[in-house]
């Protein structure tokens, strides 16, 4: 069936104003005091979940900067608002290290 | 002495360490058992003494860490030999860790304030230290059984962050 190329803009005008950018979320599993991954590239808007599967608590913490707390066996998500390219570690067990990029929003 | 046990002694000694030097033979997998879960108890009751007695939040901080942690993956291996209805061996290595505690314990317990915090932490780098050294030396080659074997991988990878952490504690503490 044909439907005039008209009739659609409003919907498509409606799509892009809700999402513009289409921020995404990252899931980051930590598992027997791993990150996977442990370089993470992501925009700002995104969200990691930190998925922690060890009975341990853990953090994602940059030094002199912010820290994620994550309870044992528990998910905890964290809204990315800054563009910055940072290491990060776990204080509790510092063996534990990743990298996360961060790029302005699109 | 078997030539076996020769071999485990000189992987012994060059570890270094006296309690696990003790052993002459290869352990067995309820050995093992026992000697991790007796390294763990040993680590939380040392934390206790340091919650009890420490005035300095990041010793206390880590205290709490190490107990826990420490009961966490104690717990994980006692649900991991009712599982495999292993019975933990007691064993000279158990012993002799179990000796060096007490003494440790009884110095501690005989010092207070900065020299308590000090000798704590030092401690806790010593024997974490201790412990992995017997964990790779040792005790993950001879594990016979796959899930015993992946615990004291995770237990390996745990306590070299607890080592990395009291050293950080240790730094700060100068």
């Amino acid at each position: 069936m044909m439907v005039p190329r008209h009739a659609w803009l409003p919907l498509v005008l409606a799509l892009a104003a809700v999402s513009p950018a289409r921020a995404g979320t990252i899931r980051v599993v930590i598992d027997k005091l791993v990150y996977s991954p442990a370089e993470i590239s992501a925009r700002v808007g995104d969200t990691i979940e930190w998925v922690n599967r060890d009975p341990f608590a853990h953090t994602a913490t940059v030094r002199g900067g912010w820290e994620v707390m994550i309870p044992a066996r528990k998910t905890v998500s964290q809204k990315l608002e800054t563009a910055e390219a940072v290491d990060f570690y776990c204080r509790f067990h510092p063996n534990m290290t990743g990298r996360l990029e961060v790029e302005a929003a699109r | 002495m078997p030539a076996r046990s020769l071999a485990a002694l000189a992987a012994l000694c060059l570890i270094g360490s006296t309690a696990f030097a003790i052993a002459q033979d290869k352990p067995t997998d309820p050995q093992i058992a026992h000697i991790a879960y007796t390294a763990g108890a040993i680590d939380i009751e040392a934390a206790k003494l340091a919650v009890e007695k420490s005035k300095t939040q990041a010793v206390v901080d880590f205290a709490n860490d190490m107990i826990r942690d420490h009961e966490a993956v104690n717990q994980q291996a006692l649900e991991l030999v009712k599982k495999l209805d292993v019975t933990p061996e007691d064993n000279a290595t158990s012993q002799a860790l179990s000796k060096a505690a007490a003494d440790e314990r009884a110095r501690l317990s005989a010092l207070d304030g900065a020299a308590f915090d000090k000798a704590y932490v030092d401690n806790e780098v010593a024997f974490h230290k201790q412990v992995n050294e017997a964990l790779e030396g040792l005790l993950i080659p001879s594990a016979e059984n796959a899930d015993l074997k992946s615990l004291l991988e995770t237990g390996l990878k745990l306590f070299q962050g607890h080592q990395a952490h009291a050293e950080h504690v240790a730094a700060e503490l100068r």
